[in-house]
């Protein structure tokens, strides 16, 4: 029962006084009250329609504005589609300095299943397992088993192979074309060309990315259109680095190294004539890089370009040039060669040799004083060295096209480059940069004093203007010196009949990882020119932890374990690359006008 | 002045039935609805051959069906919109009570078509989706409800209605028909909203839609997977709201013309849900806009007649029949441009589909009826929308 309200009594009263119907009135005031109700709820009816109709509109206007800008622009997966529809496997060929083919591409055919449009999975992996006898069939069917509908089976398989799963009459197996890089060569300049592999991918086709090497740093070029018809031409000689690896290879077995590298480089241009590491591995199938243990006892490990060492005695030439070119002395300036101490650093000859009071400046070099460096290095001081070396390109990575080396970062001193640094970088330590540093500086130090740019390209990377970095005078001096190192020297195992090798070696004993020094484990290398007269080649080889037992006693020193195999390198590559030998017996001096006779090219 | 005192007192008894009805009813929303029919015929000439072909019946069965649908549904809009409020307000009841009956029943003499919900009866030679007809009788049953409780001790129509939405929703959503279920519930907060429910509670109602969402989303495998379709910032090209968009972007602004597009030989769904996209892909954006325009029409004539509607059962009657006819098209359009998660709902008038088609017709002729000029209670309120 809803309770209504009682009569307004007074109007009643008020009515019925005046003669007028009470109930008449009454319904009335109701009417009106109903209808003023119903006015007030129009009214916020009517706001709230209008709320509704401004909703709908900006809806259908939301939907509107959406499909114009969907009709007018693409997507990134549409564009992407539409640029993977375009897969380009072509890819440039490589070619050494006379041509010949580094690497090439060849059609294989990758075997791809659609497990879910099979007829007959079952037979399918059997059959698969017939042909490649290292898939299992247990294996496949589980491979094969849904929810899969895309797996690859196979990579690379040969025609016959492939026409094998083409002869199964599987609709659900799929043969793609691919392109895949080879390189015929096998191993030789394993380094330099790294290796590529596949990017984006689609059934019918693969692009082909270089993954490091030159194939990664020139990867854009190989690829680019408009080349695809002209071979990259590297400055590499193939039988010159097929020599080098060779040797290279034979000589580190038998100094019982665990590494070694060997550069040959165009004393004038700075282009790589030849480039090795080892040990190597086949770019056409490279091994993984390794997940712990040290980077660089892995194959694919450049330590040619890559390997950042401390090379020792190799580094005096530069202490010898700078005092030449500073004028503190001249070759046959007598410098200062007693025992020395720097606070309270005994500065020590190796093997605790004493070389006398006093040797002139070639016999610092040709003798390897480690005292006498440290004298010219007190002498000229920091400033001077660092620019030498900053000038020489020891303070930063080479520019040489590859990842490897442009990862390769010298270590030195960046803030306190003191007194004691600049002695003990005098004779090679505590300055840590790569085998193709070291080639390019002798390189600009011999060649008459102007700066190389280490280059794998052919024809050399130009300097424009010419940079020298020491007098022509002060190079003259430095090549004979080192013909010196040579022939009276401690590099005797490297010298070659006719050729005129200069060089001088380097042992630096290897630091250990945890701070400190080995007592028996060195890096050895050697650093050539040839010939001595007038450069045109530099050779640097590197040995990493050699021992060569001789009459008993273990050899470590690069006279007995680097230089004989940088000596076999040119006895062996010098006749490849068009020098003739020179009649009898080398020169003593080398400006003394001992004629060089070079084959025209 | 002679027109406004005649309108203001009304027809006269004795005026013959049709010459009233094409003076009091809404010809240019009339005309909207038939060229939207039209636009369908059009679309469904492009859309449909290829599933025909599909399933070995004559090039253009479908556009035959379609036409004859379209024939019948256009008679039932006429029909229904010669009807007065109150004569409306009582077959709309009983139909209401029908078709609640034939839903509830679905479960057991129903079929599902292989489509993984059960929403059809089958006569054989066609088939009916009960829940097309409920749509517009539930709507005219709430306003009957919801007016009701506006008289001095009427029902509680308000909360009663709500609980049959809230009943209606759920049986829906349990076919599973999302589609219709946000139809239902949107229908009827817009009546709700119109009636006068507190801005509080339409914030409360907010929520609690937005956590049935979430409980449907969690709870329901169908559902989820829509939704995770539509939150991935990654358009699967091989979906068909991928192929919806691609042919949109096809299309650009005049399309690829009659008869060369694609989108129909990739999507089953083109001459149904995805019509639009048939529409964008051929004719370019100048249809789609021509035929969101007759949308607009159609739905902001009848709210802005509903305006100056008095009568409290009329207005909520005709806000739920637009809004309902609105808001199907607007989930339907906004499914295929992807702003909002896929669900099947056909576009009124336009998609292919024979109850689809009748029931739009019947609520598009209700909405009619509702919005034909009828004497207002006070002369003040037509001056006032006439002014």
């Amino acid at each position: 029962m809803i309770r209504r309200p009682l009569r307004p009594l007074a109007r009643i009263i008020a009515a019925r006084e005046q003669g007028l119907d009470p109930d008449r009135k009454e319904a009335e005031a109701r009417l009106a009250k109903v209808q003023s109700k119903r006015k007030r709820e129009h009214q916020h009816a009517q706001f709230r329609i209008l709320l509704i109709a401004c909703m709908f509109l900006g809806g259908f206007g939301m939907i509107g504005l959406r499909m114009v800008v969907l009709a007018t622009t693409q997507t990134p997966a549409e564009i992407a589609a539409i640029e993977a529809k375009k897969i380009v496997s072509d890819r440039a060929d490589i070619v050494d300095r006379h041509g010949r083919i580094l690497a090439t591409n060849i059609t294989t055919t990758s075997i791809i299943a659609h497990p879910h449009q099979m007829i007959d999975r079952n037979a399918a992996a059997e059959g698969l397992a017939r042909i490649f006898p290292d898939l299992d069939p247990r294996v496949l069917k589980r491979r094969f088993a849904p929810p899969a509908k895309f797996l690859f089976v196979k990579r690379k398989v040969s025609p016959e192979k492939a026409q094998a799963v083409h002869d199964l009459g599987e609709p659900g197996l799929v043969l793609g074309k691919r392109e895949t890089r080879l390189y015929p060569n096998g191993k030789l300049a394993a380094h330099i060309l790294g290796g590529a592999g596949y990017g984006n991918e689609e059934i019918a086709a693969a692009e082909v990315v270089g993954r490091s090497g030159v194939e990664y740093w020139f990867d854009e070029r190989l690829r680019a259109q408009d080349t695809l018809g002209a071979p990259l031409e590297l400055s590499i000689d193939l039988t010159a680095q097929s020599i080098v690896e060779q040797v290279l290879y034979r000589g580190m077995t038998l100094m019982n190294a665990k590494g070694a590298s060997a550069v040959v480089m165009d004393a004038n241009t700075g282009e790589m004539v030849a480039m090795s590491s080892m040990p190597d591995f086949d770019p056409n199938n490279p091994p993984a890089a390794p997940k712990k243990g040290d980077p660089a006892d892995s194959p694919l490990f450049n330590q040619a370009a890559q390997g950042v060492y401390e090379l020792g005695s190799s580094y005096k030439l530069f202490t010898v040039a700078l005092a030449m070119e500073t004028g503190i002395a001249t070759p046959d300036t007598l410098i200062d060669t007693k025992p020395l101490r720097w606070g309270r650093f005994p500065i020590r000859e190796f093997d605790n040799h004493n070389y006398g009071p006093f040797q002139s400046l070639t016999n610092v070099l040709v003798k390897s004083s480690n005292v006498g460096s440290a004298r010219l290095a007190m002498e000229f001081g920091v400033e001077a060295q660092r620019a030498l070396l900053d000038d020489l390109g020891f303070l930063s990575p080479t520019l040489m096209e590859l990842p490897a080396a442009k990862s390769a970062a010298p270590i030195y001193p960046k803030k306190n480059w003191s007194e004691i640094s600049a002695i003990t970088i005098s004779y090679g330590h505590g300055l840590s940069a790569t085998p193709v540093h070291l080639a390019s500086a002798y390189a600009s130090l011999t060649n008459g004093g102007l700066l190389v740019q280490p280059t794998l390209m052919k024809g050399g990377a130009k300097i424009d203007p010419p940079r020298r970095v020491v007098s022509e005078k002060t190079s003259r001096s430095l090549r004979y010196m080192l013909r010196k190192v040579v022939t009276d020297g401690t590099a005797s195992l490297a010298d070659v009949e006719g050729y005129e090798v200069g060089g001088k070696t380097g042992t630096a004993v290897k630091p250990k990882p945890t701070g400190g020094y080995y007592a028996d484990r060195v890096i050895s290398n050697f650093a050539a020119i040839f010939p001595a007269q007038n450069p045109r080649y530099v050779v640097v080889v590197t040995l990493d932890e050699p021992q060569d037992i001789v009459a008993g006693k273990p050899k470590r020193t690069a006279g007995w374990t680097a230089a004989p195999i940088a000596g076999e390198i040119i006895r062996r590559i010098a006749p490849v690359l068009g020098l003739r030998p020179l009649s009898g017996r080398g020169t003593e001096r080398a400006d003394s006008g001992a004629i060089v006779t070079l084959a025209s090219q | 002045m002679t027109e406004m005192v005649y309108r203001a007192t009304g027809p006269t008894p004795g005026e013959a039935l049709l010459s009233r009805w094409w003076r009091t009813v809404d010809k240019v929303s009339l005309t909207a609805a038939l060229f939207l029919f039209l636009a369908g015929i059009l679309l469904g000439l492009a859309a449909s051959p290829p599933l025909a072909e599909r399933n070995d019946l004559p090039r253009f069965y479908y556009v035959w069906r379609q036409a004859q649908f379209g024939g019948l549904a256009l008679s039932a809009m006429l029909v229904v919109s010669f009807l007065t409020p109150d004569v409306l307000r009582r077959w709309a009841v009983v139909g209401f009570f029908c078709t609640f009956a034939a839903v509830l029943l679905l479960p057991v003499f129903g079929t599902d078509f292989g489509k993984g919900a059960v929403r059809w009866y089958s006569l054989g030679f066609t088939s009916l989706q009960p829940s097309e007809f409920l749509k517009p009788c539930f709507v005219v049953f709430t306003a009957w409800l919801m007016s009701a409780s506006f008289e001095r001790s009427g029902p509680p129509g308000i909360a009663i209605s709500f609980m049959v939405a809230v009943f209606l929703a759920l049986l829906l959503a349990l076919q599973p028909d999302f589609g219709q279920a946000a139809l239902i519930t949107g229908s009827w907060a817009m009546m709700y909203f119109v009636a006068g429910a507190p801005m509080i509670l339409i914030i409360l109602l907010a929520g609690l839609v937005f956590g049935a969402g979430s409980l449907a989303y969690q709870n329901s495998a169908h559902f989820r997977g829509r939704i995770d379709s539509y939150l991935s910032s990654e358009v699967d090209p091989t979906t068909q709201i991928g192929h919806a968009s691609s042919a949109i972007r096809e299309g650009g602004v005049f399309g690829v013309g009659a008869g060369g597009g694609e989108i129909k030989r990739t999507l089953p769904d083109a001459h149904t849900d995805f019509i639009i996209a048939v529409a964008a892909e051929e004719y370019g954006l100048v249809l789609c806009f021509v035929i969101i325009a007759l949308f607009l029409v159609i739905v902001l004539r009848a709210l802005a007649s509903l305006l100056r509607e008095r009568d409290a059962f009329v207005r909520l009657a005709g806000i739920g029949l637009a809004a309902g006819f609105g808001l199907q098209a607007l989930i339907n359009l906004g499914v295929t441009v992807r702003l909002l998660p896929a669900k099947g709902m056909t576009l009124p008038f336009v998609s292919y589909g024979g109850s689809s088609l009748l029931a739009i017709g019947i609520s598009l002729g209700m909405l009619l009826a509702l919005t034909r000029r009828r004497p207002q209670d006070e002369l003040e309120d037509v001056f006032g929308a006439d002014r």
